[in-house]
C-alpha cells in the first residue's frame, strides 16, 4: 500500500463529513428521522400518508445541492469511469443490497455508527470489506 | 412533518458530499483501492460525520419527540441476521464497481451527469424488485398460514 498524497484532502473531507453529520443531526432532531438515503428513497415504493412529502423534500435538497455549490464558486466533479453496462449492474446491486441490508453508507455508516448500533457496525464492516475486495478484483486481478 | 427542514437537511447533506469529495466516484474508488495508490480521505469524511452524529443521536435518544413535533423514529433492532449481512455484502460489490452509493449518485444526478442517471434508474429498479419480492413473500406466507 502507498498513500496517494496528490489526491489526499484531509481537511476538505473532514469538513464535508462535519456537514454530513450536521445534516443527519438536523433531520433527526428536527424531524425525528434517520438520514439514510437508501431508506428515504426505498420507502417511496410503499407510499404511506405523511411519509411522502418529507422524503421527496430531502431528496430534492440533495438534487439541488450541486447548483448551490456551483453558485458559491465550488467545482462539481464526478469522475465516472464505469461503462454503462457496469453502471446498470452496480445500480441493481446497490438497490437490492441496500434494501435487504436495511441501509447504505449514510444510514449504517454515518447514522448507525453514531448510534453505536451493532447491526450498523456489522453492515458497515461487510460493505467496506466487499467494496475493498471488488475494487481489488476489478483493478488488480482482471485489469 | 416539516418538509422545509427535510429539504434543508438534504441540501446540507449534498453540500457535504460535494465538499468532502464523496460525490466523485473516482475519489471513492481511490479510497477502496487499498492495493493501489490509496487515498484515505473518505475515512476523514466518516470521522467528521460521526463526530457530530454521535452527540446528535445521544441527544435524540434522550428525547421522545422531535423539536418540530412528531415522534422520534429511531431503529430499535439489535439482532444480526443473514439478510443484513448478505445485503450489505451485495451493496459493497455495487459500490466498488461504480464508486457510487445512493447519496452521491443522486447528487451527481443533480449536477447533470447522464451516467449518474443510468446508475440511479438501475438502483430504483433494484429497490422496486425488492418491494415486489417482499410483497410476493408476504402473500405466500399469508397463504401458507391460512
Amino acid at each position: 500500500m502507498s498513500i496517494d498524497f496528490a489526491h489526499f484532502t484531509p481537511w476538505a473531507s473532514l469538513a464535508g463529513g462535519v456537514l454530513i453529520g450536521t445534516a443527519a443531526a438536523m433531520l433527526v432532531l428536527l424531524n425525528g428521522r434517520i438520514a439514510g438515503i437508501s431508506g428515504i428513497l426505498g420507502a417511496l415504493f410503499v407510499p404511506r400518508s405523511g411519509e411522502v412529502l418529507w422524503r421527496v423534500a430531502f431528496l430534492a435538497g440533495l438534487l439541488v445541492a450541486p447548483a448551490l455549490w456551483h453558485l458559491a464558486g465550488g467545482t462539481v466533479l464526478a469522475r465516472i469511469e464505469a461503462g454503462y453496462g457496469t453502471l446498470v449492474v452496480a445500480g441493481l446491486l446497490v438497490g437490492l443490497g441496500t434494501s435487504y441490508g436495511s441501509g447504505c453508507t449514510s444510514g449504517h455508516g454515518v447514522c448507525g455508527l453514531s448510534r453505536l448500533s451493532p447491526r450498523s457496525l456489522v453492515a458497515t464492516a461487510a460493505f467496506m470489506l466487499s467494496g475493498f475486495a471488488t475494487v481489488y478484483v476489478a483493478r488488480h486481478l482482471l485489469a | 412533518m416539516n418538509p422545509l427542514s427535510a429539504f434543508a437537511s438534504g441540501l446540507v447533506f449534498g453540500i457535504g458530499l460535494l465538499l468532502s469529495g464523496m460525490s466523485d466516484p473516482g475519489k471513492v474508488i481511490g479510497f477502496l483501492d487499498l492495493a493501489g495508490a490509496w487515498d484515505p480521505s473518505l475515512a476523514f469524511v466518516m470521522a467528521g460525520a460521526i463526530l457530530v452524529g454521535f452527540f446528535a443521536f445521544r441527544l435524540a435518544g434522550r428525547r421522545g419527540q422531535a423539536f418540530l413535533g412528531g415522534a422520534m423514529h429511531l431503529p430499535e433492532r439489535r439482532d444480526l441476521d443473514r439478510r443484513l449481512v448478505a445485503g450489505a455484502l451485495v451493496f459493497g460489490i455495487g459500490w466498488g464497481l461504480a464508486g457510487f452509493c445512493p447519496g452521491p449518485a443522486i447528487t451527481a444526478l443533480g449536477a447533470g451527469y447522464g451516467k449518474a442517471l443510468v446508475f440511479v434508474l438501475a438502483m430504483l429498479a433494484g429497490m422496486a424488485a425488492y418491494t415486489l419480492a417482499e410483497r410476493w413473500r408476504a402473500a405466500r406466507t399469508a397463504h401458507l398460514t391460512t
